[in-house]
């Protein structure tokens, strides 16, 4: 503070924050911006629980069908790979928060192009190795299926629940993607640092949201 | 105090006619939370207006069994060629009239329920009101607040849009397999719309939860927040937990029907039931969503109109959580004629427990009235005729939770008795009486209090004409949803259709009071009711951050017995004499 006063530069964005006009001071904004992220989060898990359901309602129904269909269609080196690089991708953005927590922009900068790299081979993954070859060979969900090797009278079921949960979720990462790429611009113009961060915890929140919806849709459709 | 932007009411325009360019961008883009409420009191009633025309068209239909007439290419047409103008030919596909009448229940249900009733109350008057109540400026996310009128207004032009490309006829609730194998009309463009109407949901709810846990005034508790509050806090609750499931399911739907991914399809291995536990696990909360915040509006026209302490101010606000709660678990009551008898059982017990909270509600009322000296005036009116007809509605839940009795009921008149005396008997009356209660706050105008009297006498009338009927027919055994009937029902739908015409006229009478007061009402003093809560100290209509000066939190928002209302002359509000020594009051 006092370094700061003895200064005649100008502040940074990030220094000369203030808080919206109807709030008493710049905590309560940021606990209440927490708050609803949390919210958000929880209508997240609640709409992913809708594919949960499915999936457990269909497993019930056709087990055997099921663990068939999960062996056959699905590569578990390519999950494991993907599940690899959103566990790092994870770690990197936490250390982006901290980097604006200690006030170290390049940090923070650097582990957020680290995170956006990983999502992006998630995608890349996904659609090059798992979606293109898919389509290709007619494993597609429901009356489209035209696979010819069918393991069982409901793998078109099993692939159902895969693409539309797989689906949603990489469409999740996507805009995980625009929402980082727009916190790498904050970053650079000096809006992230020690008093003012919010946006960017949230992000990482959604973030690890991804992550972990991710950490339940790779056993359960791939190791099961 | 003179000067500064604090004493210009948020309706006021700076530099400028209303009608200037200035002033519609003043509110495209406002994120004032009053301004926001005022745009979707605006669209709900709208919406209103254009479901309920759908009701009247379905009624009048209904007034006779069948008609036979021939149309001009000389066919012998038999029902709904009332209805088949107003929904249009499909093109290259032959609609019967019976496509028509669905399509016209089809779009009064869409509407009503995604469109009006629930935005109707939290979005509206809970966007104007809930922050004003809890002394705050605005609500805790401004921006997504307006994000949330204009997802809004999005998802409902899809859902009016597929409308006029030739409506949709599965009914709100879309059940499958109709509503993946219907091939015509404009089902996927209808699914959107209130997939998108969802969000718009649930940025309200998110918003609400934030803006009460962390902008109550210094000196705020939890119990002294006014139960309007605490209704709408249970409401934004099960906005955010359920509304997900619905857009989940509802996603799936378009999934089933534009890829056809079978999960729903009995040919592929689905199972169209799991559509049925998807969707009320949704849609059972959701009802709660439609008539919690209109409890939370009761108790206030009640305790304020009869200037007496509410009775039992922590049974009203538990119930609400309590109703919330219990919300989550009788969803499969809709299903009991689709599944195993032991889950009915089981769904069947939880359901009665739902009639608790509500009668806890229903009780506490009645014993505020009791020995209150009760204003008759429109909103104390409103606030009777919601508690005769929300006691009828709640009464007839019981018998169709009863698995024995639901089995004869299901899919009848009975049901859709049942629902509208909650619906509307319940949830519009609270709405209208609420509208009435905070016009003046809103608008800064009176409205004619005789007139507005004249207007809930003849909703209430024709609101019990219309739906008490249906309550014979069901257990005559009329279903719902058809065009047609046997002959022996024809009086009751008469009376029915007779009586669904003193409603509108009711509405219409409401309609008019409300635009003469907007155009040549009295000016509203800061506390025409004499009210003790936060709203009755601003300004009538607010200034733009609401109040001049943060509120101080000085009595309770039902202290009636201790305080004088603000801006009220005492000799208007006597104090009780004290009680005395040793005794204690309610």
């Amino acid at each position: 503070m006092t370094t700061a006063a003895s200064t005649t530069r100008e502040l940074l964005p990030h220094e000369a924050y203030v808080p919206g006009a109807h709030w008493r001071n710049a905590q309560d904004e940021a606990e209440a911006a927490k708050l609803g992220m949390w919210l958000f989060l929880g209508t997240e898990v609640l709409l992913f629980a809708g594919f949960f359901c499915a999936y457990a309602a269909f497993r019930l129904w056709y087990p055997d069908n099921w663990h068939d269909a999960s062996r056959y269609y699905l590569n578990w080196k390519i999950g494991f790979a993907n599940t690899v690089v959103l566990l790092l991708s994870s770690f990197t953005i936490v250390l982006a928060i901290r980097g604006a927590q200690t006030n170290r922009k390049w940090m923070t900068l650097w582990t957020l192009v680290i995170t956006q790299a990983c999502a992006a081979f998630f995608l890349i993954v996904k659609l090059g190795w798992e979606y293109a070859p898919k389509i290709a060979k007619g494993e597609l969900p429901g009356a489209n299926f035209s696979y010819d090797h069918a393991q069982g009278p409901y793998d078109h079921i099993f692939l159902s629940v895969y693409w539309i949960s797989t689906a949603t979720h990489g469409f999740h990462v996507f805009v995980g993607m625009v929402v980082i790429a727009w916190a790498m611009w904050k970053t650079l113009k000096d809006h992230y640092g020690p008093r003012h961060y919010t946006s960017l915890e949230n992000i990482g929140l959604y973030w690890h949201l991804v992550d972990v919806i991710w950490i339940f849709l790779f056993p359960l459709l791939y190791l099961v | 105090m003179s000067g500064g932007h604090h004493d210009v009411s948020y309706l006021g325009v700076r530099g400028g006619h209303w009608y200037s360019w200035k002033n519609v961008w003043s509110w495209v883009y406002t994120i004032d939370h009053k301004k926001i409420g005022v745009m979707y009191l605006a669209a709900v009633l709208a919406a209103f207006a254009l479901g309920g025309f759908a009701a009247l068209a379905v009624r009048m239909e209904l007034f006779e069994p069948a008609r036979t007439v021939v149309n001009a290419a000389g066919e012998s047409v038999t029902t709904g060629q009332w209805l088949t103008w107003a929904t249009g030919e499909e093109r290259g596909k032959q609609i019967t009239p019976n496509n028509a009448y669905n399509r016209m229940f089809t779009l009064h249900g869409t509407v009503m329920v995604f469109l009006f009733i629930i935005p109707s109350i939290p979005a509206a008057l809970g966007n104007i009101f809930l922050p004003i109540m809890l002394g705050a400026k605005d609500v805790a996310f401004p921006r997504l607040n307006l994000l949330s009128w204009y997802t809004y207004v999005f998802g409902s032009l899809f859902a009016i849009w597929s409308v006029i490309r030739g409506g949709v006829e599965t009914g709100w609730t879309f059940y499958t397999p109709y509503s993946t194998t219907t091939d015509w009309g404009s089902t996927t463009s209808m699914i959107l719309g209130a997939f998108i109407l969802g969000f718009s949901s649930i940025f309200t709810g998110i918003n609400f939860v934030a803006t009460v846990h962390k902008l109550r005034v210094p000196g705020m508790g939890w119990f002294d927040m006014p139960l309007f509050v605490w209704a709408i806090y249970a409401t934004a609750i099960i906005q955010v937990l359920a509304t997900p499931v619905l857009g989940i399911t509802l996603l799936m739907l378009v999934f089933e029907r534009t890829f056809h991914i079978g999960i729903f399809d009995p040919a592929l291995g689905g199972d169209p039931v799991l559509y049925q536990h998807f969707f009320w696990f949704y849609s059972h909360p959701a009802v709660y969503i439609m008539i919690l915040p209109g409890m939370g509006i009761i108790s206030e026209l009640i305790s304020v109109h009869c200037r007496k302490r509410i009775f039992g101010y922590r049974a009203i606000a538990f119930s609400s959580i309590a109703i919330a709660a219990i919300s989550f678990l009788v969803w499969a009551h809709h299903l009991f004629t689709a599944q195993t008898p032991a889950l009915n059982a089981v769904f069947s017990a939880l359901t009665f427990l739902v009639a608790i909270p509500t009668a806890i509600k229903v009780f506490n009322w009645v014993a505020t009235m009791y020995k209150a000296s009760i204003a008759i005036n429109t909103p104390m009116l409103y606030a009777m005729a919601f508690l005769f007809c929300f006691t009828i509605g709640g009464l007839t839940g019981p018998p169709l939770a009863t698995i024995a009795v639901d089995i004869h009921l299901h899919d009848t008149y009975f049901v859709v008795a049942h629902f509208h005396y909650v619906m509307m008997g319940g949830t519009v009356l609270a709405f209208i009486g609420g509208l009435h209660h905070w016009w003046p706050k809103m608008f800064g105008k009176m409205y004619n209090e005789r007139w507005g009297m004249v207007g809930c006498v003849l909703v209430f009338i024709g609101f019990n004409i219309t739906f008490f009927t249906q309550f014979f027919l069901g257990t005559q055994g009329m279903p719902r949803r058809y065009a047609t009937y046997v002959d022996e029902f024809t009086t009751l739908h008469q009376i029915s259709t007779v009586g669904s015409w003193v409603l509108a006229l009711g509405m219409i009478t409401h309609l008019l009071v409300f635009l003469q007061s907007l155009v040549a009402g009295a000016p509203a003093p800061k506390n025409p009711w004499g009210g003790l809560t936060f709203e009755w100290e601003a300004d009538s209509p607010p200034v733009e951050h609401n109040f001049p000066h943060e509120p101080v939190i000085v009595h309770g928002p039902y202290d009636y017995d201790e305080v004088v209302p603000p801006h009220c002359d005492e000799r208007d509000y006597p104090l009780p004499a004290p009680l005395p020594a040793g005794s204690r009051g309610h």
